[in-house]
């Protein structure tokens, strides 16, 4: 999260972010609870790296839901890391090695960090911090969570269910309550869309179909886009 | 095996869209299209999952108090700004405290 401070010196900036990276405590033991090993959890969270896609991933599978489903899912939700991308392309303006590198740490919190600093030097500081401490923290806790779970037993008896909506809440939040009608009404939309369809479709399809919900949304889309384009960008990244 | 084939697939495609990303040419982002599908998307498959997890098992709807009352607790931290963190705590502190209280 950034700091309330005007002007934070990037790497202070960027280890500050590393923090949300003990959340992968909390995937980790969904992931095990949803029936990964612990090698698949770890796999996941070294080569995903993106959180919201893993857990989308890992609650269609808990949910009885088809693979291919989640994965969809999963990337679905992964595309919102190429706007990031193509945002930071021109701040960053690594090439090469250092590019693919710095592709796999394209996610909420790197671009918001990324996008609070002023000038190339501190983006690429703060990018490079958030990055790294974020990626070791996040690894590192997916497998502290995997292998905790084995010593819990029943996992609900924690609470753990709740987690999962919760997080999903946590991360919408800040759209519904700084954005218009329109995002509460695709919001509202995709949770009938899915909870109509839950006991018709197989798990994991609904929330595939909820996605039709942002055609709701796409018109207003379109005028603000004309007018103060990068706004929207500006309210997607946060961490 | 499946699963690991899914693991494998999720985490090729979730880096290629990265990549792709910050390899595109930046008009791109100019799209409005582009831009609307970007940001529109999210809200949807949040909002669904939200539902999903919360009150639907083994695709059937299924209403568990615990659970339901450890989102509504997330939903109050959040509208206190309550960190990231603090939320996810509060949720599974709430839903453990209704069960061991025996609710559900």
């Amino acid at each position: 999260m950034i700091t309330p401070f005007s002007f934070p010196p990037p790497a202070r900036d960027g280890l500050s972010v590393g923090l949300v990276g003990l959340s992968g405590l909390v995937f980790g033991t969904t992931a095990a609870t949803a029936g990964l090993s612990a090698a698949q959890a770890c796999v996941l969270s070294l080569l995903c790296f993106t959180g919201a896609s893993q857990f989308a991933l890992v609650g269609v599978i808990a949910s009885g839901g088809s693979l291919a489903a989640g994965t969809m899912g999963a990337l679905l939700l992964g595309a919102r890391n190429t706007l990031y991308g193509l945002r930071l392309a021109d701040i960053l303006d690594w090439r090469g090695g250092r590019k693919l590198v710095a592709a796999h740490g394209l996610i909420d919190e790197t671009a918001a960090v990324t996008l609070a600093q002023n000038g190339r030097s501190d983006a690429r500081t703060g990018f490079t911090v958030a990055f790294a401490s974020l990626f070791l923290m996040w690894n590192l806790t997916t497998l502290i969570g995997v292998l905790a779970v084995e010593q819990i037993g029943d996992p609900n008896a924690f609470g753990l269910d709740a987690v999962g909506p919760a997080l999903f809440l946590a991360l919408l939040w800040p759209r519904l309550r700084d954005e218009g009608a329109r995002t509460r009404l695709v919001a509202s939309l995709g949770v009938l869309i899915a909870l109509a369809s839950t006991p018709l479709l197989p798990a994991g399809v609904p929330v595939l179909l909820a996605a039709v919900a942002a055609l709701a949304g796409m018109r207003d889309q379109d005028a603000a886009a004309a007018g103060d384009g990068p706004a929207h960008a500006e309210q997607e990244a946060r961490p | 095996m499946m699963l690991w084939i899914a693991v494998l697939v999720a985490g090729a495609g979730c880096y290629g869209l990265k990549l792709a990303g910050l390899s595109a040419p930046r008009r791109l982002l100019d799209h409005p299209k582009v831009r609307a599908f970007a940001m529109t998307v999210p809200i949807a498959l949040l909002s669904a999952l939200v539902a999903i997890q919360a009150v639907t098992e083994d695709g059937v709807l299924a209403f568990d108090p615990a659970r339901l009352g450890g989102l509504a607790a997330a939903a109050v931290a959040l509208v206190f700004r309550a960190p990231f963190l603090v939320v996810l705590v509060v949720a599974a502190a709430t839903a453990a405290g209704m069960r061991a209280l025996g609710v559900s």
